[in-house]
């Protein structure tokens, strides 16, 4: 179809408005002056600062460990959701199981946030746990809202997938728990890939929930930048942006250089 | 599957994150309409219980205190119509911004497709928090878009940009314009190509393509995208908190203030019960538009 | 060879290996299948044949194993399946996508089923050797199932369900996916794997010509129900409907009445073609019942001049003609308005035509030709 000049303009302007905050973040890491937006020389001294404040070092570790722990545990449950959702059908308490997983999405994040610190706070004084709040409550909340993204992107792949392989396994002997593992899984591997990527970078980078749910010592990182940026700009968490972004970065093109390497070998010969 | 699972094998398979989002998504709601009905005091957690059992008498004290501070204290209201408001036309501008990127990326070569997804996807991969923070160093007064505009002689004093709604709407469209792109984009790549080879050959101009079938047939991936946007951004907190200024009420903001500053959980918790309630029929419209985008039934 | 060894179902001792009795599969308030039953012998290649939405499939998945039937039972070799999940029946199924693990190699993927039972591995091996070599795709054992084209996945396939050695093979829509030309060539491949290895093979096809080549025998399905069961022969020659006549092949329809029933011969009043037919054997009828004639356009011969019967001769105007290569169609258009279908072979290559657009010409069929169908 011939396309006009103006939606590739429309288009191009969307992405350089996508961008262009990005590409300041890491101009201005390098700069030499204090002033985050006046450039006065190349200067890699904030990146050295970011590695000598213990505090933003003790936040990372802590937002890592969180990430971790949430990813793997909302993994395995927002897997058992997308089976529930993909292939239970109809079942009494679906319509609600169908909303509970997928509310948290688009959930408000300050009543996420609210209402999980108040049950927190009613489970203490009536059955004594959580005791106080901390890394606990914040990785069940990760969990909590980051198992409903893992359902979501594991549902799309199972709807998609080709049922009759997992059928073509059981017509050949095997049992329900073994196609499961042999067929399904390594089918919908790379949902499972990315789901927990989601939940890994959900967790790193919430703010809202844990600060609602955390306690004292357990600051995450982004509860350090934000204390950090309403105070101002600060260019070593400039110098923090763009080393996150270089990391995305490498992993998706990473990524997307397997997958392209991998493509020729894939061709069918004679399509 | 199904049946071939068993019974004992499915309930397991249901009940465990079922369990789960039980307890911590669903139950806690419950505990803030409880804590909405209930009265503040100094203490250690801040407020009074709801029940008391005293002898044989059981004591409820219900406060709908809470609720009538809300409507009476007209700050309350004006955050809520203002957070509307300004998801609502954040929504819009959204959809202005985004229908031409996805309509571009569902129309290019099936082998682009892919990377100029990902080029939507990927800032969502990196922070939000600090590309939320990567504005103010843009809009500052002495920030890189005042000095440019300086630069170049088109002002000679700054801009005020930081600090008022105009920051708050680029900040909300800037975060939430790859939700709107995405479903848009799924519902757009779905049309058939020859339909609109088909108003062109009927002798539709491409304006006229566009406004009698390629909009008619994205209605449900534009409500989708417009309803990802609109419903977190109601409640949204980091962007008011970062990019707005002192006047700018957003009703995250002031659940956030009434929660962390005034330590009176009773009334942060009538605000959240209320913004659910405002919420549950967009929530429910986007299920429907999302399950249409998606040509399921 | 008897005539019952090569066809049992004529045979009223012969235990049938595969017993359908009385199936019924409800979705909602469809019945996909209903009150099915069929006897299928040892060694049988039988098909299945109906439109899209006929239950063909869904019998198939009943057989399989896949679909719980409502009512009605199945058995296998004596042994009813009712309690049997899929992956314990002796029954294997080819895939009409295939169904290919697309993770595994070529050789993984016919291994998977022997692996199941737990085999030695040598054993494995040299069975999958074997069934490599059956299907010639000796070279592509190391291959995934990406990087072959559709007639070699169609190949692996096949070597996969029968790798198990099951007592009954079941195939949906085999050769779906292929083109015509190599749908050809496999056909015959596959009578000659199904002679090979004696297993009883049930094929489920919508595809007439595919299913007259396969069959020892024809199952005709229609909503649900199968309408006839009979060989290729039979169902093409002897229809016992006017549905399975217009279903296989093209046909004439014509209607009429009873206006004479004699001991050896009828003759029918047909208003629709505005002639008298002759049918040259006993039919039982009534005088003034309506019935059907259904004619193949094959069996009608074409003359300018008029031919020497005195009974089953119409006259028309040739409307339409249709070369086809082997044969050519032509459209009859008679007095009364109504057309009739006729296949003439294209004996001569440089035939001028003896017949062209417009001409009138006679037609006229045989005593024996048509079909008489009450319903």
């Amino acid at each position: 179809m011939k396309r006009g000049w103006f939606v590739p303009i429309a288009a191009s302007l969307g992405f350089a408005f996508l961008y262009l905050p990005i590409v300041s973040l890491v101009i201005y890491s390098f700069n030499e002056s204090k002033l985050v937006t006046v450039w006065s020389r190349f200067s890699t001294k904030w990146y050295g600062e970011l590695f000598r404040d213990p505090q933003i070092l003790q936040a990372a570790w802590v937002s890592l460990k969180i990430a971790l722990i949430s990813a793997s545990v909302a993994l395995v449950l927002g897997t058992l959701a997308a089976l529930v959702l993909a292939r239970f059908g109809r079942f009494a308490g679906r319509t609600l199981f169908n909303g509970m997983t997928t509310a948290p999405l688009v959930m408000p994040e300050v009543i996420t946030g609210l209402s999980l610190l108040l049950l927190f706070v009613s489970m203490e004084l009536t059955f004594g746990w959580p005791a106080g709040r901390g890394l606990t409550t914040i990785i069940i909340a990760h969990t909590t809202f980051c198992m409903a993204y893992v359902a979501v992107v594991v549902q799309s792949r199972l709807v998609d997938m080709d049922r009759s392989t997992e059928e073509a396994a059981l017509d050949l002997g095997a049992t329900p728990v073994r196609v499961f593992f042999d067929i399904t899984l390594p089918t919908i591997a790379p949902a499972l890939v990315s789901g927990w990527l989601l939940a890994f970078t959900l967790s790193l980078d919430d703010l809202v929930i844990a600060s609602f749910v955390s306690g004292p010592g357990a600051s995450t990182l982004p509860m350090v930048i934000f204390s950090k940026v309403r105070l101002g700009v600060s260019p070593d968490v400039n110098a923090l942006a763009t080393l996150m972004i270089a990391v995305v970065s490498v992993g998706v093109l990473g990524s997307l250089w397997i997958m392209n390497r991998r493509k020729p070998t894939n061709r069918n010969p004679q399509a | 599957m199904r049946r071939l699972l068993g019974a004992s094998g499915k309930r397991w398979v249901v009940s465990v994150p079922g369990l789960w989002l039980f307890v911590f998504f669903l139950v806690p709601f419950l505990v803030v309409a409880k804590l909405s009905l209930s009265e503040a005091a100094i203490a250690r957690p801040p407020y009074l219980p709801l029940w008391e059992w005293d002898d044989d008498y059981l004591t409820v004290t219900l406060n709908i205190g809470n609720y009538r501070y809300l409507i009476e204290d007209t700050l309350y209201i004006n955050a809520f119509l203002e957070s509307l408001r300004i998801a609502f036309f954040s929504a819009i501008f959204c959809l202005i911004i985004g229908y031409p990127m996805a309509w571009y990326i569902a129309r290019a070569r099936a082998d682009r497709r892919n990377f100029l997804l990902m080029l939507v996807i990927l800032p969502f991969w990196t922070s939000f928090l600090l590309r939320v923070y990567a504005w103010i160093g843009l809009l500052k007064p002495n920030g890189v878009i005042n000095n440019m505009l300086m630069g170049i002689g088109v002002i000679d004093q700054p801009i005020p940009m930081l600090q008022t709604d105009f920051a708050v709407y680029l900040g909300i469209v800037y975060t939430y314009l790859p939700f709107l792109v995405l479903p848009l984009y799924a519902n757009l790549v779905k049309l058939d190509e020859s339909l609109f080879e088909a108003a062109e050959d009927l002798g539709a101009k491409p304006v006229h393509t566009f406004l009698t079938v390629t909009l008619p047939l994205s209605m449900p991936g534009m409500l989708a995208g417009c309803l990802l946007v609109f419903i977190p951004a109601v409640g949204e907190f980091v962007i008011p908190a970062l990019l707005g200024g002192a006047d700018t009420l957003m009703i995250g903001k002031v659940l956030w203030t009434e929660f962390f500053n005034n330590r009176d959980w009773p009334v942060a918790s009538a605000v959240a019960m209320v913004m659910l309630v405002i919420l549950v029929l967009p929530i429910m419209l986007l299920r429907n538009a999302q399950s249409a985008a998606e040509g399921r039934t | 060879m008897t005539v019952s060894d090569d066809q049992p179902w004529r045979d009223p001792s012969a235990q049938p290996f595969l017993r359908i009795k009385g199936l019924s599969k409800h979705f909602g308030s469809v019945a996909a299948v209903d009150k099915v039953s069929l006897d299928i012998y040892r060694g049988e290649l039988f098909c299945l044949l109906g439109g899209s939405g006929s239950g063909k499939s869904t019998l198939l998945r009943m057989l399989a194993g896949f679909e719980t039937a409502n009512a009605g039972s199945i058995e296998i070799d004596g042994q009813d399946m009712a309690d049997v999940p899929p992956y314990r029946r002796p029954v294997n199924m080819m895939f009409q996508s295939y169904a290919l693990f697309p993770h595994m190699t070529v050789a993984d993927n016919i291994a998977y089923g022997l692996k199941r039972e737990r085999l030695p591995r040598a054993e494995i091996a040299s069975r999958v050797d074997q069934l490599l070599s059956m299907v010639q795709l000796g070279d592509f054992a190391k291959r995934k199932p990406s990087q072959l084209s559709g007639g070699q996945r169609q190949r692996v396939a096949l070597a996969r369900a029968l790798a198990k050695g099951p007592k009954l093979l079941l195939l949906d829509e085999p050769l779906g996916a292929l083109d015509k030309k190599l749908r050809e060539e496999t056909q015959f491949e596959l009578m000659k794997i199904q002679e090979e290895t004696g297993v009883t093979f049930v094929v489920v096809t919508h595809d007439q010509e595919e299913a007259m080549t396969l069959a020892t025998r024809i199952g005709v399905m229609r909503d649900g129900e199968i309408v006839q069961v009979a060989t290729p022969r039979e169902v093409y020659e002897y229809p016992n409907s006017r549905f399975v006549a217009d279903f296989i092949g093209s046909v004439n329809l014509f209607e009429g009445r009873v206006s004479e029933d004699g001991e050896a011969h009828m003759r029918l009043d047909c208003a629709d073609i505005g002639a008298e037919i002759y049918v040259g054997h006993g039919v039982s009828c009534t005088p003034g019942q309506r019935l059907w004639v259904a004619l193949r356009p094959e069996k009608v011969r074409v003359s300018t001049q008029p031919p020497a019967q005195s009974h089953n001769v119409l006259q028309g105007v040739v409307d339409e003609i249709a070369y086809m290569g082997g044969s050519s169609v032509l459209r009859v258009r008679l007095a009364n308005g109504k057309l009739v279908h006729v296949t003439q072979p294209n004996l001569d290559r440089d035939d001028a035509h003896p017949v062209s657009w417009d001409d009138a010409v006679y037609l006229s069929w045989g005593d024996t030709a048509g079909v008489v169908l009450p319903v």
